[in-house]
């Protein structure tokens, strides 16, 4: 059995940025314990010897000529945003009270 | 007339286009009224677009000025909602993309647009293409045509089930683990994974880098061809992209239609994926195309790749891994939803709550076990291994590709199941794409074409061709003179046997029919 714990999913959903709800995390624990048991198979497939494949076809050094190409305005860059202030994206604190 | 316009395929379309027969309006005009008709009950878009009608009557413009056109100019396409369009919200599928507009044009529709083809508007898919039946959609499931209560698939349901449906004779599509080719079977239709960068991937919102690939959605063989010529080619913008010369595959399906085509032709039938729990009428329609091949002259070679047994559980770790970091960009800041925790909060107490509420279920399982893979502790055990199937994987691709020219399977193990039967097991809802994985991982092209409905459920099946990577035009001959085939063998295509959809009452009346 796996051994993912509840306090494990807390902690992914931490990392993750997702602010799940207790019911969802309960709901996860589970689900992910069976997932996990079930793809585990994977670490009996291979041994040290065999490569592992990032990419399925590898290309090195692509570069392009370095000019100023194509690129979105400010206006367009900024027109999908939530807030903004005319020529930045708008946050609210990035710091909270007890950092 | 209308009627007659939206039963034809692509090429006689494009054909009647170039002649001035039928006009780009008429034809784009014809498949609103079917999408205003049917759509209703299909529901495989979540835009149309308001602009289509004009776009034609410029293509009808330039072709009256003698603009020299592109073989396709004037004929409408569905454009899965996975591409940005500048004209139209690009959703993927998703709440937290609720109406965005891009201010750019994914690579692949501004070569649509370039060619002259008529976007008819978006279609539906699972929430960022993570999903095998298009019911994690943010915006409700597509019903199959065939059978309104079951799935069209996933995560493209949409553009299959508008092609299916005659609400468009073209769609695009995107495939990270099936997306396009497993649709295509469970409605009848043909669909095309490409060779992974022989077609760009800029402005496709990514789910996973190394497997996405955006192909062709058709009727016919012959149409995915003709849309592929449109789309393939190097793009800059992709750094992923292969700087290959492509042959053209729609010469390459008209190469299939001449006699002999499939004569001595060596074809593999993999051990692997014909087994157990394929369901009965998959395997006996399977079964009679290898017989047909057989009749056609081929050589049927049964071969062997051990590594598929892990494939499934090598792509549900490698994909999650990339999503988990693709998805990090929607944070709330520079485009989407944001919602702002009771009494504020840090820009991190922001972000994670426009994600909670922004991410439907499978988006958020996908994210945390993705999250999990990467975790110190679990990189090497987990992802390590994954990527070193990978390899296995392309290995046994290789070793099968030393003895035939193209290998073949079901393209899906088993026909479109109900609406909701599978929608709380994600473990058999991820086995949906076991025959097609395998192709993603290695980064080769399928296709998938129409073969035959099974007898316990009269749904549609569909037959999976796989090449070596760079070899798609293989696909489109094999696969054309294997289309032709099977027509000859049933006297008609399969798609003349789609029930005709009751047309909506409101749709029927604007048109005097009652």
């Amino acid at each position: 059995m796996s051994e993912i714990t509840r306090e494990q999913v807390e902690h992914l959903a931490g990392l993750a940025r997702i602010a799940l709800t207790p019911d969802e995390i309960d709901k996860l624990t589970g689900e992910l314990g069976h997932i996990v048991d079930s793809i585990a198979k994977v670490t009996e497939a291979v041994s040290a010897d065999v490569p592992a494949t990032s990419h399925p076809i590898p290309l090195a050094n692509v570069f392009r000529d370095d000019v100023v190409g194509e690129t979105l305005t400010q206006a367009q860059a900024l027109s999908g945003a939530p807030e903004h202030d005319g020529s930045r994206f708008k946050v609210s604190a990035i710091l909270g009270e007890e950092q | 007339m209308s009627d007659d316009l939206i039963h034809l395929t692509a090429a006689a379309l494009a054909s009647k286009l170039a002649s001035g027969e039928v006009s780009a309006v008429e034809a784009t005009a014809a498949h609103l009224d079917r999408i205003a008709g049917v759509d209703g009950d299909v529901h495989a878009f979540l835009h149309v677009n308001a602009a289509a009608l004009d776009t034609a009557a410029s293509i009808d413009k330039r072709r009256a000025a003698g603009d020299e056109l592109g073989p396709l100019a004037g004929v409408p396409i569905a454009i899965k909602d996975v591409l940005c369009t500048i004209d139209m919200p690009s959703t993927s599928g998703s709440k937290i993309l609720e109406g965005w507009v891009p201010p750019y044009d994914a690579t692949v529709v501004a070569k649509l647009r370039a060619a002259g083809l008529v976007p008819l508007g978006k279609t539906n898919m699972d929430e960022f293409a993570m999903g095998s039946s298009t019911e994690f959609s943010a915006y409700g499931p597509t019903h199959n045509p065939w059978n309104l209560e079951r799935i069209p698939g996933g995560s493209g349901g949409g553009s299959a089930a508008a092609v299916a449906a005659f609400e468009a004779p073209l769609a695009l599509g995107s495939d990270t683990g099936g997306s396009i080719r497993q649709p295509g079977a469970l409605t009848g239709t043909v669909g095309v994974k490409p060779t992974y960068g022989s077609v760009s991937r800029y402005g496709a919102i990514a789910l996973a880098s190394s497997l996405d690939q955006v192909g062709p959605v058709s009727r016919t063989v012959l149409d995915a061809g003709l849309l592929h010529d449109v789309i393939k080619g190097h793009d800059g913008r992709d750094s992923t992209s292969l700087t290959d010369e492509w042959p053209s595959f729609a010469d390459a399906a008209l190469a299939g239609l001449a006699p002999g085509a499939l004569q001595g032709v060596k074809i593999g039938v993999v051990a692997e994926l014909n087994g157990e729990g394929f369901q009965a009428g998959v395997k006996t329609r399977f079964a009679e195309a290898v017989a047909l091949l057989t009749a056609a002259g081929a050589e049927i070679v049964e071969v062997s790749a051990p590594s598929f047994e892990y494939a499934i559980s090598a792509y549900y770790l490698i994909l999650p891994a990339e999503a988990s970091s693709n998805l990090a960009k929607f944070d709330s800041v520079r485009f989407g939803l944001r919602v702002n925790p009771a009494g504020g909060g840090t820009v991190e107490q922001v972000m994670s709550a426009t994600r909670e509420r922004g991410f439907g279920p499978e988006v958020k399982r996908r994210i945390i076990l993705g999250t999990y893979a990467l975790s110190a502790g679990y990189y090497d055990a987990y992802y390590g291994s994954a990527q070193k199937v990978r390899t296995l994987v392309q290995r046994d691709f290789a070793r099968m590709f030393e003895e035939v020219d193209v290998v073949i399977s079901p393209s899906a193990p088993t026909t479109a199941f109900p609406i909701g039967e599978r929608i709380d097991d994600p473990l058999a809802m991820y086995l949906n794409d076991l025959t097609t994985i395998p192709a993603n991982l290695a980064g080769i092209p399928g296709i998938s074409i129409p073969m035959g409905l099974a007898a316990e459920d009269g749904l549609p099946t569909g037959i999976q061709i796989m090449a070596p990577a760079r070899h798609d035009a293989r696909l489109y001959t094999y696969g054309a003179a294997l289309e032709q085939l099977f027509e000859q063998a049933w006297g008609h295509s399969l798609m003349s046997l789609a029930p005709d959809l009751t047309i909506s009452e409101q749709s029927a009346a604007t048109e005097g029919v009652v």
